[in-house]
């Protein structure tokens, strides 16, 4: 069991495009995570309806929760992921 | 009753959008299924949920594959109602609704509709998602009832896509290089649809009733100009529309100058009221503004707007236009056109009352402050436009606009010809000034005596009303004598059968809405000065509006009638 504690740095909070990439890693890693923003219930992190859903502006601090095989890795990725800008990491086609 | 299916009227007549027309093979758009009204519980609830599961990654893998065929923002719509189908938390909670004892489409429509509600709430992005929910929402919904998928099919030919109505989703979803025409039972002109297919120039019919009833692979004839939609049209039709694609390619293509066959110009301008038409026009092919309506800044004023705030809305126009000519009309207020302070409160007769250029006589400043405006943003812009007066009745009134105006600076002035005694006496106001332009509309009214708000009276307004174009062909034959410029500016300029009319008097030039301007040009192309002329002739030989337009059309050139698809009772 795992906890992480990390503030949001997309620009534009954990919405559209930054939720996406975050809940499609989750998803990938095969590892069940929780996130949840203060007292709040933890939603599964995997489902971008509900992470969209807590409206997660830039600067909350969020908590993360996994378990299992492999879940501080997964944690430590997932953290990395959120303290970039993933708003800003869009690439000109 | 019996089960048959109505029975579909053929041609199926819609509200049509564009004047484009097409035929093809009929793609149908499938609605979406409704919640089941008692939708049974499946005895295996294990074997239910194994089945929203599967169905929700059917979905999602159908979304994904159609996705990677598309470009562009269809794609990206595509993509993300994709992973929404594969999002753990829609699915998971549909299935523990289903292990709790409902059905499946039951529970599916719960979910959807707690996070539709959610996302609706937080407003912005998320309730712009909703319609994608709705949409796995509608496909997985197809999918456990063992429907076809709803929405527009992936298209694999050219087709005509026909539907009840098509969602902004759904046309998202098109290919829109294989839609040939779009026909909906609903709808209208300015449906989303009717916008999408306006913008893409897509031959579209509207509120065609049972349309979206026709089996796919129909072939049908989809004629916007007419509002139709012909079921196994004959070669006769096939032939028809090749020749009108072939006429609608040449006028589009066609940017030159307005002229006769023979070279004779007859300029075609555009009607603006604001700095954003003006802009528009500019980008069309037209040669500059023919009247620029000035009252437009006027209204819902509680006074006039200052001369700095007229300057610059008429600079923004003249520089919208270049060196391109632009014709200005002063204020031309009252009537049916009141402003809170220019308006006489006890006219019993308005529109014989002190309007338009007669408010010179009870507030001289107004027209003033509007002369001198302009002529500062001929000096802001470099560029110089024409100027005229609208309701000019006597020769002493055209004297006295031309003096005021020169005082300012401006150098070509005119006055609008709108009222009978100016067109009977068209030589002398035309010794006055440097061009006059014909406003149809008013000098039908006057000289009908008809109101032209009254609509149970527009039998009498009827542009072809021989008195109406006895005081036309006076004008410009005044005009030609004094070889100066008459122009026309009303509704009438924007007829093709009238351009080749009002050409053949020797008027020079036309001003109307930028869109009807393509057609003008061509059915001027393909007539002679002489041609026209007889046109002339015969139209003023005739006895009744009827019968007036009816030997216009006759003596027009024939293929211009069938390429415009010019009818008598138009």
């Amino acid at each position: 069991m795992g906890t992480r504690h990390v503030v949001v740095a997309s620009s534009a909070g954990l919405h559209a495009r930054p939720a996406s990439i975050f809940t499609s890693a989750v998803a990938a890693s095969g590892v069940p995570v929780t996130l949840a923003v203060g007292d709040g219930a933890p939603v599964d992190a995997a489902s971008i309806l509900l992470v969209m859903s807590l409206g997660i502006p830039r600067g909350t601090e969020v908590r993360l929760d996994a378990e299992g095989d492999g879940a501080d890795r997964v944690l430590d990725e997932l953290v990395a992921l959120l303290e970039t800008d993933l708003d800003a990491e869009e690439v000109a086609p | 009753m019996s089960s048959a299916p109505a029975r579909i009227h053929d041609p199926i007549v819609g509200v049509g959008v564009g004047r484009g027309a097409a035929i093809g093979p009929v793609v149908t758009v499938v609605e979406a299924v409704g919640t089941p009204v008692d939708e049974p519980v499946s005895v295996d609830r294990d074997a239910t949920a194994a089945l929203v599961t599967q169905a929700f990654d059917d979905v999602a893998a159908a979304l994904r594959s159609r996705a990677q065929s598309l470009t562009g923002a269809g794609a990206a719509i595509l993509q993300a109602t994709s992973a929404m189908a594969l999002d753990p938390a829609l699915r998971g909670q549909t299935v523990a609704k289903v292990a709790a004892g409902l059905g499946p489409v039951t529970a599916l429509d719960e979910v959807v509709g707690q996070f539709a509600q959610m996302f609706t709430a937080a407003g912005g992005y998320l309730a712009e998602r909703v319609t994608d929910l709705r949409s796995v929402r509608d496909r997985v919904a197809a999918r456990l009832l063992g429907l076809p998928e709803p929405g527009v099919p992936a298209l694999t030919e050219p087709s005509v896509v026909v539907a009840n109505d098509l969602s902004p989703a759904d046309t998202a979803a098109l290919d829109l290089a294989l839609v040939l025409a779009i026909a909906t039972d609903r709808g209208g002109p300015t449906s989303h649809t009717a916008i999408i297919a306006g913008q893409n120039g897509i031959p579209c019919v509207t509120q065609a009733a049972g349309v979206s009833s026709m089996p796919s692979g129909t072939v049908v004839a989809v004629d916007a100009a007419a509002g139709t939609v012909t079921t196994n049209p004959g070669p006769e039709v096939v032939e028809a529309f090749r020749r009108r694609a072939d006429i609608a390619r040449t006028l589009a293509e066609d940017t030159s100058p307005g002229a006769l066959a023979d070279g004779t110009a007859v300029a075609l301008l555009a009607n603006v009221g604001t700095a954003d038409d003006a802009a528009r026009a500019a980008a069309q092919a037209v040669e500059g503004v023919g009247l620029f309506r000035t009252e437009v800044l006027f209204l819902d004023r509680a006074v006039a707007p200052s001369r700095a705030e007229q300057a610059a809305a008429y600079a923004a126009v003249l520089t919208s236009f270049g060196d391109r000519k632009v014709v200005v009309r002063t204020l031309d207020a009252g009537a049916d056109k009141p402003l809170a302070f220019a308006t006489m409160p006890d006219e019993e007769n308005p529109a014989l009352g002190v309007r338009a250029y007669r408010l010179v006589r009870t507030l001289p400043d107004l027209l003033d402050t509007q002369l001198g405006a302009i002529a500062d943003a001929a000096a802001a812009t470099g560029h110089m436009p024409w100027v005229m007066a609208p309701m000019i009745a006597t020769p002493a009134e055209a004297r006295d606009f031309a003096r005021r105006a020169r005082g300012h600076g401006l150098t070509t002035v005119g006055v609008m010809v709108e009222i009978p005694a100016a067109a009977l006496r068209a030589d002398t106001i035309l010794a006055e000034v440097d061009f006059v332009s014909i406003g149809t509309n008013d000098l039908a009214q006057y000289t009908m005596a008809t109101d032209r708000l009254r609509g149970e009276l527009a039998d009498l307004l009827d542009p072809f009303s021989p008195p109406v174009l006895d005081l036309v062909a006076a004008t410009a034959a005044a005009g030609v004598r004094a070889g100066k410029p008459v122009g026309v500016c009303g509704e009438s300029a924007s007829d093709p059968l009238m351009a080749v009319f009002l050409a053949g008097l020797g008027i020079s030039s036309l001003s109307m809405g930028p869109a009807a301007v393509p057609a003008v040009r061509y059915a001027l192309a393909h007539h002679t000065a002489q041609h026209a002329a007889a046109v002339a002739r015969a139209t003023l030989e005739a006895s009744s509006a009827h019968d007036a337009r009816a030997a216009a059309l006759a003596a027009l050139d024939a293929d211009v009638v069938e390429a415009l698809s010019l009818r008598p009772g138009a």
